[in-house]
C-alpha cells in the first residue's frame, strides 16, 4: 500500500466536509476489508483515511448501534455482520438478514466488516480487482467479463458491466423491504428505499450506488414486520465458507389462512443490483404455498434472464434457491 | 479471488445460547467511544477512538500484546500483522494471503477473531491483541495446545498458530458449555489447512473443552 494518512474526527460533519474537500484523495473507512483490499491491490492510493468509528457523541452511538421503534428497527451502519448474526432480540421475521449476515466471508472478517462497508463493497469482479486491467468500470472502453471469463458475473440487468452485486446483506434487506438513512453532509439526512441506493451499470457503469462524495451512510431501517411475517435466505458457494456466494435467494412474506400474501422475492449474485423478482412476486400472492407453485414462481424470477456462455448454471441454481428459500419460509419443508 | 475453505460455517441462529448472543445493550455498550476516559493518556496512541491524526509519518501505537504493554512506532499504512512481525519480533501470526481469506494471521482483538493481515497497526490503540505465544503461561502448553499435540492436529504447522487462536476464542467465549463438532468448524471457518488436518483439530478442541479450556 502507498503511504497514507489516518483521520479520526469526532463529528458527521466534519468528517464528510473533509472527504467531499478531497474526493478521490480521502475515503470513508469503516471496517476496512474492502477499503484495504483494494489498496493492496494496487486499484486505489488515497492519502487520506478518514474514519468512521471515531464519531462520537450521540453520532457515533447512532452509527454503532441497534434500536426499535413502533416494532421496526434501526441497525447502525457502524453495526457488524458478527453483531447481526449475533444478536437476539431482533425479531425471528427478519431471519433471512440475520442468517445472511451470518453465512457471509468468515468469523474474523465478519467481526471486522460493517453493514454499511458491506452494501458498499465495490464488486468482486476479477477484472476490475486487476491492477492491469482497465475495464468500462474503471473508465476503459471495454467490458472484459462478457467475452471473457464470466462464470460468476450476471445473469439478470446486465450489461454494458456484468458485475454482480457483492453484498450478501443486499438482497435479504430488499426482501424485507428496508430504507437506508443517508446524511448529505451538510445539514439533513433522507431515507429512501434500500433499492435507490443500488443503481445499473446502465446508469453509470462506473459505479455501484447513489451516494455522493462526503455522503453517508448512516443506518439501515427495516420496518415493523407485517402480521404473520416469515423470511428466510438461501444461498449457494463454491466452498461452504471463506467465499462470496454464486447466487442467493431471499424471501418475505405473510401466512395467514394457509395462504401467502406481501411476498417479497429477492435475488442476489445474479444482478449488478439485488434483483426484484416481481414476476415470482405475482405468481405467489394470496395463493396456498406448494411445491409446484414454488416451481412454477422460480421459472418466473428468471424468465427475463440472459445469460452468458459461461453462467448460464445460475439459471437452475437460482430456481433451486428460491424454492429452498420458499419452502423454508412457508414452513412447507423444514429447514 | 474466490478463496477457498472447506469448513461449514452456519453459525449462531439456531444455537443462541451456546455463543451467548448480543443484546441490543450489549452491541452499544461494547461500542463505547472511549475518548472521554483517557486522561492522561495521548490520543491516536494509546486509543484508537480518539480524534486526531497520524502519519503519513511513523507514529508511536501502544497496546496491550499478551497480556505486556507494547509500543511500535510504525506508518499509517503498517498491518497489525507487519508490526507484529517485524516491530515486535511476534512471529506467531503468519503471513500467507494479505488479503483475509486463509486465517493464518488471525489474532483476539479485545477477544474477538480478527485477522491481523486486514488491521492496521494504529487500529488496535489502547486495545489488548493476543496472539499464540500468549497462549502458554509460564513456559506450560495451554491445555488446547496440549490437546493439538495429543490429537496430532497439526502436520506442516504454518496453518496452526492461527487455528489455535481461533479455537482459543471460541473455548474462552464458551467457557463451561458442552461443544459440539458444528460449533468448533464454525469457529475454525476462517482458517485454511492445506494438508487437510481438520478433523484432528476438532476432535483436540473438543477434549480441550471437556478438560479445561484454552
Ligand atoms: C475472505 C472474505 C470473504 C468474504 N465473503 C463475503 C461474502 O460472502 N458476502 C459479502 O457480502 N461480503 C463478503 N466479503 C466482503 C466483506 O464482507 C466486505 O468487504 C465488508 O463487509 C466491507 O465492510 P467494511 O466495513 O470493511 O467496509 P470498508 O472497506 O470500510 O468500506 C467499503 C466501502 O464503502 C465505503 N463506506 C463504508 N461505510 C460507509 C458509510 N457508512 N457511508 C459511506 N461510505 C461508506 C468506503 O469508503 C469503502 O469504499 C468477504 C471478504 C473477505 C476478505
Ligand atoms: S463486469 Fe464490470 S467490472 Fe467486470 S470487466 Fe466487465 S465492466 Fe469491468
Ligand atoms: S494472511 Fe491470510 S488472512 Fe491474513
Ligand atoms: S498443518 Fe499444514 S496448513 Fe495446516
Amino acid at each position: 500500500m502507498e503511504r497514507f494518512s489516518i483521520v479520526r474526527l469526532a463529528t458527521l460533519k466534519e468528517t464528510s466536509a473533509r472527504v467531499a474537500e478531497g474526493a478521490g484523495e480521502r475515503v470513508i473507512r469503516a471496517g476496512g476489508i474492502d477499503l484495504l483490499d483494494r489498496m493492496k491491490e494496487g486499484l486505489e492510493a488515497p492519502t487520506e483515511l478518514v474514519e468512521l468509528q471515531s464519531i462520537g457523541g450521540e453520532e457515533g452511538t447512532a452509527l454503532r448501534g441497534a434500536s426499535e421503534k413502533d416494532g421496526g428497527w434501526r441497525l447502525g451502519a457502524l453495526v457488524t455482520l458478527g453483531q447481526i448474526a449475533a444478536m437476539t432480540d431482533l425479531p425471528k421475521a427478519y431471519r433471512a438478514l440475520q442468517v445472511a449476515a451470518g453465512e457471509a466471508a468468515t468469523p474474523g472478517i465478519r467481526n471486522a466488516a460493517t453493514l454499511g462497508g458491506n452494501l458498499l463493497q465495490r464488486p468482486r469482479c476479477w477484472y476490475f480487482r486487476h491492477q492491469d486491467m482497465v475495464c468500462l468500470k474503471k473508465g476503459g472502453d471495454m467490458c472484459y467479463a462478457q467475452t471473457g471469463d464470466h462464470r460468476y458475473h450476471a445473469i439478470l440487468g446486465a450489461g454494458p458491466s456484468w458485475i454482480v452485486h457483492p453484498s450478501s446483506t443486499a438482497s435479504p434487506l430488499l426482501a424485507l423491504d428496508a430504507s437506508v438513512e443517508i446524511w448529505d453532509g451538510k445539514a439533513s439526512t433522507r431515507t429512501v428505499p434500500i433499492a435507490d441506493l443500488f443503481a445499473l451499470p446502465t446508469v453509470d457503469p462506473e459505479r455501484e450506488h447513489t451516494l455522493s462524495p462526503g455522503e453517508i451512510l448512516l443506518s439501515v431501517q427495516l420496518p415493523a414486520p407485517v402480521a404473520d411475517q416469515r423470511s428466510a435466505y438461501a444461498t449457494a458457494k463454491e466452498k461452504q465458507s471463506q467465499d462470496w456466494p454464486l447466487a442467493e435467494a431471499s424471501v418475505r412474506l405473510s401466512m395467514r389462512g394457509g395462504k401467502m400474501s406481501q411476498v417479497r422475492v429477492a435475488l442476489g449474485h445474479v444482478a449488478p443490483i439485488p434483483w426484484r423478482a416481481k414476476e415470482a412476486e405475482a405468481i405467489l400472492e394470496g395463493k396456498t404455498p406448494s411445491a409446484d407453485l414454488f416451481v412454477e414462481a422460480a421459472k418466473a424470477a428468471t424468465s427475463p434472464a440472459k445469460p452468458l456462455a459461461g453462467n448460464a448454471y445460475k439459471v437452475p441454481l437460482t430456481h433451486g434457491l428460491l424454492r429452498q428459500a420458499l419452502h423454508e419460509a412457508t414452513g412447507l419443508a423444514e429447514a | 479471488m474466490y478463496a477457498c475453505g472447506p469448513m461449514s460455517d452456519r453459525t449462531t441462529l439456531t444455537r443462541r445460547g451456546l455463543f451467548r448472543g448480543v443484546s441490543t445493550a450489549a452491541i452499544l455498550t461494547g461500542c463505547v467511544n472511549k475518548s472521554n476516559e483517557t486522561g492522561t493518556q495521548t490520543p491516536g496512541v494509546d486509543d484508537a477512538s480518539a480524534p486526531g491524526e497520524i502519519g503519513p509519518d511513523a507514529a508511536s501505537v501502544r497496546f496491550t500484546l499478551n497480556g505486556k504493554p507494547a509500543e511500535a512506532k510504525v506508518e499509517p499504512r503498517t498491518t497489525l500483522l507487519d508490526a507484529l512481525r517485524i516491530d515486535l519480533h511476534t512471529t506467531g501470526a503468519k503471513l500467507v494471503c494479505d488479503r483475509g481469506s486463509c486465517g493464518a494471521c488471525t489474532v483476539l482483538v479485545d477477544g474477538m477473531q480478527r485477522n491481523a493481515c486486514m488491521t492496521l497497526a494504529h487500529d488496535v490503540a489502547g486495545r489488548e491483541v493476543t496472539t499464540v505465544e500468549g497462549l502458554a503461561s509460564g513456559g506450560e502448553l495451554s491445555a488446547l495446545q496440549k490437546a493439538f499435540v495429543e490429537h496430532d492436529a497439526l502436520q506442516c504447522g504454518f496453518c496452526t498458530s492461527g487455528m489455535l487462536v481461533s479455537c482459543a476464542g471460541l473455548l474462552r467465549r464458551t467457557k463451561g458449555q458442552t461443544l459440539t463438532e458444528r460449533d468448533v468448524k464454525a469457529a475454525i471457518a476462517g482458517n485454511i489447512c492445506r494438508c487437510g488436518t481438520y478433523p484432528h483439530i476438532v476432535a483436540a478442541v473438543l477434549d480441550a473443552a471437556e478438560s479445561k479450556g484454552a
